[in-house]
């Protein structure tokens, strides 16, 4: 699979089939902290990648909070 | 399709769209945010958190317009205004805007260097001082404010921890107006800032996804990671730790908010509610931009 991250944006690798929530869990990325975008759609925990996907992770956190 | 597990529910793009509307709705209504025939003006960033809510106030009938402010962080800077510009422009809707350096002669990281304050605390200190004067002096009965959940969540676990009790009596959805102040609120309060990117991506909202580079190591960064640990072990934490608060211990510090404010007076250089003579954005200006006060008088 090829996982888009952000802030920086770069792309990763990373092999499949697997669930949304177990990619979390490999990047040690909190699901709380981001979206998970295949194509144009949001995609849930439970949802399962293709090999073949392209990701984009999208953090939702900003900070500046004053 | 998006899971939100604090409701224990996944939602459709049309139902999450309803539900983000009627947490708005509810908002409003709950904390008397907006009376009949004001006029609101939205602080935005560009981000998802302001463009969303700027959405979500037109679609609820609102009569709005926005207001970006330059903060002149380089490239980042550059980029922002341009979300801001084309949802407005490709909306129809009015976008004021407002450059620290071409209208006030500083940029933020330039008075972060020469005062030492954090560039946070000047960037805050800058949109608190302009987004007031700015709707006072156009006639705006309101300033909405994109804070959301989170924001309101962190911000409380670091007034906590420092028991900030003058801040914590300010800490909530609504300040009301008062002479020098136009109302101030919160219309996001009862959403996550998930739901709001989320919102953004189903709306179809282009908006800046990079990180100022000037929040790197920032304070709430950190309580919002600590406090969405708390949340994915335990679903709810973030909502109850804030609307507890506000349900059940606000009241408690808010009188000495009231007695703060009731201890302000006008500042000589630009009118606004200070504590002492010059208030802190006209000491900070100065400083930053090598131009003496009165200079502009």
């Amino acid at each position: 699979m090829k996982i888009l991250l952000r802030n920086p944006r770069r792309e990763i690798e990373v092999s499949g089939p697997c669930t949304v929530a177990s990619l979390l869990h490999r990047l040690e990325l909190n699901p709380e902290s981001v979206l998970v975008i295949v194509g144009d759609e949001l995609v849930t925990r439970d949802a399962r990648l293709d090999d073949s996907a392209s990701v984009e992770i999208r953090p939702v956190i900003s900070g500046g909070a004053s | 399709m998006i899971d939100i597990k604090r409701h224990n529910a996944g939602f459709c793009r049309d139902h999450f769209l309803v539900h983000c509307r009627e947490q708005v709705r509810r908002a409003i209504h709950d904390h008397k945010m907006v009376e009949p025939g004001d006029r609101i003006v939205v602080a935005v960033s560009g981000g998802k958190d302001s463009l969303a809510l700027w959405d979500l106030l037109v679609g609820l009938e609102y009569d709005v317009d926005g207001l970006y402010l330059g903060l002149g962080i380089g490239e980042y800077s550059g980029e922002s205004v341009q979300f801001a510009r084309k949802y407005a422009s490709a909306r129809g809707l009015k976008l004021h805007e407002v450059d620290l350096q071409d209208d006030l002669g500083f940029t933020v990281p330039g008075a972060a260097s020469v005062t030492h304050r954090s560039p946070c605390g000047a960037c805050g200190l800058s949109k608190r001082h302009v987004f007031n004067t700015f709707a006072r002096d156009h006639g705006y009965d309101v300033v909405a404010t994109g804070h959301n959940l989170d924001d309101e969540a962190a911000v409380l676990l670091g007034n906590v921890l420092r028991w900030e009790t003058g801040y914590l009596g300010r800490q909530h959805p609504v300040l009301p107006s008062a002479p020098g102040f136009v109302r101030k609120v919160k219309p996001l309060v009862r959403l996550g800032e998930r739901e709001m990117a989320a919102y953004c991506v189903l709306q179809g909202i282009d908006y800046q996804v990079e990180e100022c580079p000037m929040a790197e190591g920032n304070r709430h960064l950190g309580y919002k990671e600590v406090l969405n640990a708390l949340e994915e072990r335990s679903p709810g934490s973030k909502a109850s730790f804030l609307f507890g608060f506000l349900e059940r211990a606000h009241a408690q510090f808010a009188t000495v908010a009231v007695e703060e404010r009731e201890g302000l007076s006008a500042c000589i250089e630009c009118g606004s509610p200070t504590t002492s003579e010059i208030c802190a954005f006209c000491r900070l200006r100065e400083r930053a931009s090598g131009v003496s006060l009165g200079e502009g008088r």
